[in-house]
């Protein structure tokens, strides 16, 4: 995992903080209700969505089922067509593999194209501890590394920055690490992108080694998808000498055919398009067109261990659209550094906790970063059940149980910090499952509904800090049916036990 | 143990619980969905090509294939541009009529020359006309992938209507993975910021597709 | 037709008013309304928020407390969810870890004779002119449990533009979340407490004198922070709304 996530805050305290800084909050308001109703009318014009998603899910879920036959021939197809298959357990071992082969090249720069999984095991932090510059290209990541910053959105990067702190971040840091920013750059979009253009040329133009990672592999052929925006990913695909794709294991479909399904559920539910502006297929190397040496990092790195637990292997479905950060009323509050991983939002609440374990405090509060309203898994282009794998995770922080880490079989205990809620859920489980308790406790509530104090203290302040509490009623309903009904149907008979 | 041994053992462990005697085909896959949306005639997908090319951005033209030459000259001229790069392939009657200089493309042509060339002209493998997409396939009229990036002008041109397919399934069918391919929708764009479109990054910023009837 | 009320635990203690208005309005469809005092909670609670096998319990109750019956009207989206999509999932897992068929068995009961109480009046009772008064500016707020994993669909809204006198107010973002989600609101208090700011602002803005949803969870926090905020929008559950007629002083 990347060193930036190490010691962050549970959800719940992050979270706190995002929601009382109005700039944020105002710019993923407006970020993400501009892509939502886009996202609706790019589906909607597909008759055929119900369907697609339908079997871009079994896709998925049989691509998963067999993945080993499927990474299997992926190596095959990729080895025939002229490309060199590395494999990695783990972050580190990805990140050594990467820096050996940039080393190979005698090359310390490398320009790369928007890239989670590279994100995900901090493969730029890594190789400038070798001495490797690594220049993000994406529009989005550079805005983020020029501002010494953290990603906030998995397709948008930079969707916590409006256009004119982008102004200002590429007017003071684009000098340090290239051509500097225009004079005069004003803070309108197509400037910012002229901006970004010029500053980045001059590395495509002399870049000789290339990393990204994929949307897409193609088990039957090798080949290899980059699904983008800007050309940038064309640039590092095709200029450089050496292209190295790291690739998590889980992006492999079957065929060639299965493009087809996927090409059509991503881009619309992505940046909302019919389709996306580029989309590269490469298929190990072509002689005299784009890199002479290819390279694919086949990477783990928890996605086993995630495969290993029948509820949340679903999470492993997904194609990193995004459409549930942009529909999700948590993340739109609560920002996605909050998250504390490259994964935000409900995605990132699911797959996190599952790639890393629930052991930091952080980690288990992120299956409960969500109300449970559903929204995400009801534009999920692979319907990825979020909320049922979110409280399947929450099983799994409070009563512990058998999981899968670093592929051994292990049993882990209940997370700290719940024993008075496991208490109190038991103790309200015994009361619900004995009538007669229930019913004295609702008569004590009752009798003492007077004395109920408007603010509640202790963990209680949660609830009256904002809202008041709603008053007890001198007669629940259970006393009133039998004050005037007597029996079960009114007719004088007791009811079942 | 190699990573690979390893990474492969894991995923056989984590799926204890598939029958796996069977094989993929254990997993159904249900193609319900359309191969193609809406049943319109040749004409009516051209016209939808061109009505999804134009919502993003791109510059349509629709000529007769006696009058590309003359359209490929005006196109240029009204440009400015005083180099164009074409690929190997390329009719070599579709540039009579240009009063630039026209740069073969070859192997050995580094990036930094390219980025001195304004325009690039090619043919394409086939066109989308549902996405509004023209796919390259490096094909001979089409050439290296970095000729149609490179410089800040591209001119397209489609064979209408058999390059014309109406849906992603159908560009599929006809394309092979063998060869390096660029899906093109309109110029490059991006919505990193505030999550809204704008034209023009680090590909051409100018795409215009010109569909040529025979 | 034997028809029960799983009133729920929250309307049984904090809102019996809504149980009385369900019995009102099914008694005035001509349906005999039975309640079977072994009924307690449906174990939503525990369930989401990870206590699977405390749940467990209350699934085999909710089951064995209503096994006389034909249907059971629930007026409460997210309890109605609960039973229908979150006890398949116990028995699945129960039988999983080899403990048998038992709760499998009580979710094959309980789930196809269980309705949320919108779904029995349109679609088993088939009306949607229950021949109801309530002269008031009313918005409505589709919870989620109803919105998404029910599919209420435009019952509830049907229901009520069928009232006499009722004014039914459009409400910005409605199909957005109110930020209660049970514990969530607890866990998570800050982002709770910004959504539901901004579901109160919009339902303030409608100028409506009430709130209203099939959920008096969802209400208690709308209700809660409404109150909180000075505001006199009454938050009212669908079935008092529907219960009402001519005859009564509202």
């Amino acid at each position: 995992m990347s060193v930036t996530d190490l010691g962050m805050p549970a959800f719940p305290a992050a979270a706190a903080r995002a929601t009382r800084d109005t700039r944020l909050r105002a710019n993923l308001r407006h970020a993400t209700h501009t892509i939502r109703d886009k996202r609706a009318r790019a589906v909607g014009e597909l008759a055929d969505w119900a369907e697609l998603r339908a079997a871009g899910r079994a896709i998925k879920d049989r691509t998963l089922r067999h993945l080993d036959h499927y990474l299997e021939r992926l190596e095959e197809a990729v080895t025939a067509a002229g490309g060199r298959v590395h494999w990695a357990a783990d972050a580190a071992e990805a990140n050594r593999i990467v820096t050996r082969l940039v080393r190979a090249t005698g090359e310390r720069e490398v320009v790369k194209v928007k890239s989670m999984a590279t994100q995900e095991i901090g493969l730029n932090e890594a190789l400038a501890e070798a001495g490797i510059s690594a220049y993000e290209t994406d529009l989005a990541e550079l805005i983020v590394q020029l501002g010494k910053d953290r990603p906030s959105h998995i397709l948008v990067p930079a969707i916590h920055r409006n256009r004119s702190e982008i102004r200002d971040i590429f007017r003071s840091e684009m000098g340090d690490w290239g051509r500097p920013a225009p004079e005069g750059l004003t803070d309108r979009p197509g400037d910012l992108a002229e901006a970004a253009r010029l500053h980045l040329r001059e590395k495509f133009l002399r870049a000789k080694v290339g990393i990204s990672g994929a949307n897409f592999m193609v088990a039957e052929t090798g080949t290899l998808v980059v699904v983008e925006s800007e050309g940038n990913g064309r640039m590092c695909l095709t200029l450089p000498e050496t292209l190295i794709s790291v690739v998590g294991i889980e992006k492999v479909v079957p065929t060639w055919q299965d493009l087809e399904v996927f090409l059509q559920l991503l881009p619309r539910s992505s940046t909302a398009e019919r389709m996306n502006p580029y989309t590269s297929m490469w298929t190990g190397t072509t002689d005299g067109d784009g890199p002479r040496t290819f390279h694919l990092v086949l990477l783990d790195n928890g996605r086993t261990d995630t495969l290993a637990d029948t509820v949340g292997r679903q999470a492993l479905r997904c194609i990193r659209c995004s459409a549930c950060l942009n529909v999700c009323p948590v993340y739109e509050r609560a920002g996605g550094h909050a998250y504390g991983s490259a994964y935000p939002g409900p995605i990132g609440a699911i797959l996190t906790p599952q790639l890393r374990g629930t052991a930091s405090e952080l980690d288990a509060s992120l299956p409960y970063a969500s109300s449970l309203c559903g929204a995400c898994y009801e534009v999920c282009p692979v319907a990825i059940d979020i909320p049922e794998v979110l409280v399947h995770l929450r099983e799994r922080v409070v009563e512990g149980g058998r999981v899968t880490r670093r592929g051994v079989r292990t049993v882990i205990r209940p997370a700290k910090g719940h024993a008075a809620e496991r208490a109190a859920m038991r103790a309200a489980a015994f009361a619900f499952d004995r009538p007669g308790v229930l019913r004295a406790g609702q008569r004590l509530a009752a009798r003492t509904r007077r004395l109920h104090p408007r603010r509640l203290p202790g963990p209680g302040r949660a609830w009256t800090d904002t809202r008041d509490l709603p008053p007890v009623e001198a007669e629940s309903f259970r006393d009133w049916w039998q004050r005037t009904r007597g029996g079960e149907r009114g007719s004088g008979q007791e009811g079942a036990k | 143990m190699s990573s690979r041994d390893v990474v492969l053992a894991r995923v056989r462990r984590a799926l204890a619980d598939v029958p796996r005697a069977a094989g993929p085909e254990e997993a159904p896959v249900p193609r319900d969905y359309l191969r193609a949306h809406g049943d319109e005639s040749a004409a009516d997908t051209v016209r939808l090509l061109a009505e999804n090319l134009a919502d993003y951005r791109a510059v349509v033209h629709d000529i007769h294939a006696a009058g590309l030459p003359a359209l490929l000259a005006h196109l240029l001229g009204e440009r400015g541009s005083r180099s164009v790069v074409v690929p190997a392939g390329l009719p070599a009657e579709w540039l009579a009529k240009c009063d630039v200089e026209v740069v073969p493309d070859a192997p050995e042509r580094t990036p930094g020359e390219l980025d001195a060339i304004d325009s690039v002209v090619t043919g394409c493998a086939v066109a989308i006309a549902e996405t509004g997409t023209i796919v390259l396939d490096a094909g001979p009229d089409q050439g290296r992938r970095r000729i149609t990036l490179v410089p800040d002008h591209h001119i397209c041109v489609v064979r209408v209507p058999e390059q014309v397919v109406a849906s992603v399934p159908q560009a599929l069918e006809r394309l092979s993975p063998r060869r390096p391919l660029t899906w093109i929708s309109g110029p490059s764009a991006t919505s990193d910021i505030e999550l809204d479109r704008v034209e023009g990054v680090h590909g051409p910023r100018t795409l215009e597709v010109v569909l040529m009837t025979p | 037709m034997r028809v029960a009320l799983f009133v729920t635990c929250i309307n049984d203690t904090l809102y019996p008013r809504t149980g009385r208005a369900v019995v009102t309005l099914l008694e005035r469809l001509g349906v005999e309304v039975g309640f079977p005092a072994a009924q307690s909670c449906c174990g939503q609670p525990q369930f989401n928020t990870g206590y699977r096998h405390a749940t467990e319990p209350l699934a085999l109750r909710y089951a064995r407390a209503f096994r006389d019956y034909e249907y059971v009207v629930v007026p409460s989206g997210s309890c109605a969810a609960m039973v229908r999509d979150n006890y398949p999932r116990l028995g699945e897992k129960a039988a999983a870890e080899g403990r048998g068929g038992a709760l499998a068995e009580a979710a094959a009961e309980a789930v196809p004779k269980t309705y949320e109480l919108t779904e029995f009046l349109v679609d088993v009772l088939r009306v949607t002119d229950v021949g109801a008064y309530y002269p008031h500016a009313v918005t409505y707020h589709p919870t989620c449990h109803g919105l998404r994993m029910l599919g209420l669909g435009d019952r509830p809204r049907a229901l009520l533009s069928h009232v006499k006198g009722l004014e039914l107010r459009e409400l910005e973002g409605a199909q957005e979340c109110c930020g209660f989600g049970g514990t969530f609101a607890v866990k998570n208090p800050a982002v709770s407490a910004a959504m539901g700011a901004d579901k109160t602002r919009h339902i303030r803005e409608t100028g409506a004198a009430a709130v209203c949803t099939v959920d008096n969870s969802c209400l208690m926090h709308i209700g809660g922070m409404l109150s909180r905020q000075g505001s006199t929008v009454r938050p009212v559950h669908i079935a008092e709304i529907l219960a009402g007629t001519e005859g009564d002083v509202l």
